[in-house]
């Protein structure tokens, strides 16, 4: 039975999402723009007997969900910019412990306490793994209410089947935005299987003690597991690289964009469109891993790529990467909270159409 | 069944790797014994410090959570909360828990979390070197106050009694201080362990329990000097007994 569609706001849609993902506890700070969803997840997890706890920063946030996650338990924190930040050090430990745990970030713009406007300079931070050491986890981007919805749902599945941190990057403005919302069917977290790794009911089977820890003093056996993980992180890049494209084949000139970015570029594509010209948007959903292949083969039949963000240029390097000297990659961004307009993008794009 | 001679189950019968002299061994076989007698060795979780006892899991036969230096009660809570039936353990060293950790300690302790803390004070950071503690004496050296702590003018602070501090929080329910200096003390410490415990099996807390231990490496002395040092300097300034009892058993 399909549900009704409901006006819903993106961090409530995000709250929303993780409750009926089977999300056993959550833990958080207050800061602006993602105050909605601790103040949700107040309401709604307290009402399901399910554990919400109210933090005294990021910092123990993050690791009363690592405490949480080492039992298996599906587990969840939110923040924007400046409290992800602090979190770098509990995602550091996650990734070397392997504890799946999803991480929402309403981000803000940086750098420092900045502003409270939306932005997308927490990309490098994101994808690149943003704590000390060798490490990536999945970061997925919505665009919309609904795709917050689905991808935050979806960060559950993939942390549990690849024992990692998710992240969801979105900015303030898919944070505050209404949208309707179609929500996912909820699952009862008691009907979750247990994890044989996790910690506790050692007594229901006298199996070997776990440990979840990420310490190995041993060199070669610490290369060892960071080898295994970047096994995984291939057999990731081979599986859930997610993305949409429009317009790709037929226009020369691709807008590469993610979350808030690409609904602009794709208004600049529109409004370029009822001009009689031709612009492709290509929209990466998993930032990590990115979407390379696709931008290699498009760079190698001579796209150009007009990467479009709110920063001074970060997924523009992963463009770039990708195009590997193949395709022409620019640049156009606005950073400090500013959006950019359909018009400024167009601008751009016919400038450099020489149109 | 109170275990007089013999090893206890839940210690794996392994060398540790600690100095000679060194607290931390006896505290893990007393927090060892005590789940023996409770029947808890399958339901315990100790949450592994960054410290000396970092290698706690090597030692204590059951489950462990490693968690960020000082994070410790905060992942303990995450654990409690997702257990609340299992009996989570959160041993600590004094920089651990009253330097970098102090937030999640007061916080965790504040909120009444249905955890124990095991809190080994050595007055300095032995798994770094031999730095000052918070809980390092005045004129005590270390290797970074090298002629001594001196609160105000090196700006290097006061020896901070954490059982006295968190008794001010009304989510605290027992806190008392030990030392495993003899076998008198070393009984009452296991004491206070077991009724720690027993409140935590019961769903009473936040208990801990503060434990003076000897150092003898980076307090530069034999393992019979430290036992001496600590009964002639730590014990006048961190007093031993029950700070706080306000366990339901206590009122009866
Ligand atoms: C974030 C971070 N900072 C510093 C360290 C280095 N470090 C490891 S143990 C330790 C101090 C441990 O002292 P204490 O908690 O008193 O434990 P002890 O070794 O004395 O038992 C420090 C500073 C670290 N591991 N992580
Ligand atoms: S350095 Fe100190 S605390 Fe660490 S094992 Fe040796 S005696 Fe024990
Ligand atoms: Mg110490």
């Amino acid at each position: 039975m399909s549900e009704e569609k409901r006006l819903m706001k993106g961090n409530e849609a995000i709250g929303e999402a993780a409750v009926r993902a089977g999300c056993r506890a959550y833990f958080g700070y207050p800061i602006t723009p993602q105050n909605e969803l601790t103040a949700y997840m107040a309401k709604h997890m307290l009402d399901k007997k399910r554990t919400f706890i109210q933090a005294e920063s990021e910092t123990a946030a993050i690791n009363m969900v690592f405490g949480a996650a080492a039992t298996g338990a599906r587990s969840m924190t939110s923040s924007s910019s400046p409290g992800i930040s602090l979190k770098q050090e509990g995602i550091s430990y996650a990734c070397g412990a392997d504890l799946p745990m999803v991480i929402v970030n309403i981000a803000r713009s940086g750098p420092g306490l900045g502003g409270i406007s939306p932005g997308q300079a927490d990309y490098f931070q994101s994808t690149r793994g943003g704590g000390h050491g060798d490490y990536f986890h999945l970061v997925l981007a919505p665009k919309s209410v609904q795709e917050a919805a689905d991808l935050t749902y979806k960060a559950f599945e993939l942390a549990d089947k690849w024992r990692m941190p998710v992240m969801i990057l979105a900015d303030g403005l898919i944070g505050q935005m209404m949208e309707g919302v179609v929500l996912p069917p909820a699952i009862d977290p008691e009907s979750l299987p247990r994890k044989p790794w996790g910690v506790g009911h050692q007594a229901d089977t006298h199996r070997a003690n776990n440990h979840v820890s990420s310490i190995n003093l041993v060199p070669v056996e610490l290369e060892a597991l960071v080898r295994a993980r970047f096994k995984r992180y291939e057999e990731i890049k081979k599986t859930e690289v997610d993305f949409e494209e429009v317009n790709c084949e037929k226009a020369d000139l691709i807008l590469v964009g993610y979350g808030t970015s690409s609904r602009v570029a794709l208004g600049a594509l529109e409004m370029a469109k009822a001009q009689g010209i031709e612009l492709g948007l290509f929209r990466p959903i998993s930032l990590w891993p990115f979407p390379e292949k696709r931008i290699a083969e498009l760079a190698a039949k001579g796209k150009k790529f007009l990467a479009v963000e709110m920063s001074m240029g970060q997924m523009v390097e992963d463009v770039r990467l990708a195009a590997n000297g193949k395709g022409e990659v620019h640049f156009y961004g606005r950073c400090g909270g500013v959006i950019p307009s359909e018009e400024e993008v167009l601008a751009e794009a016919k400038r450099l159409l020489g149109k | 069944m109170e275990l007089v001679n013999g090893h206890p189950k839940s210690l794996k019968s392994v060398q540790t790797k600690y100095c000679p002299g060194c607290g931390h061994g006896v505290i893990h076989r007393l927090v060892c014994e005590v789940i023996d007698e409770l029947g808890a060795q399958e339901r315990s979780v100790i949450m592994n410090p960054v410290g000396c006892s970092i290698w706690a899991d090597l030692y204590f036969d059951f489950d462990s959570v490693q968690a960020p230096h000082g994070r410790t009660p905060a992942a303990a809570t995450g654990v409690k909360r997702m257990l609340p039936d299992h009996l989570v353990i959160c041993y600590q060293g004094d920089g651990d828990l009253a330097a970098i950790g102090t937030a999640e300690i007061i916080h965790a302790a504040n909120r009444g979390e249905k955890f124990t803390g095991i809190f080994v004070n050595n007055a300095i950071y032995g798994m770094t070197g031999g730095q000052m503690a918070p809980t390092t004496l005045v004129g005590q050296k270390a290797t970074t106050a090298p002629y001594g702590r001196d609160p105000v003018d090196a700006g290097m602070g006061f020896p901070i009694q954490v059982c006295e501090l968190l008794a001010t929080l009304s989510g605290t329910k027992y806190l008392a201080r030990g030392a495993v200096n003899n076998a008198a003390n070393v009984r009452k410490t296991k004491q206070y362990i077991k009724k720690a415990f027993e409140a935590q099996l019961r769903g009473e807390g936040f208990g801990l329990v503060e434990i003076l231990s000897p150092c003898p490496t980076n307090w530069q002395m034999k393992p019979g000097e430290s036992v001496e040092w600590l009964e002639q300097n730590m014990m006048p300034f961190y007093k031993l007994g029950e700070i706080k009892n306000t366990l339901e058993e206590a009122s009866k």
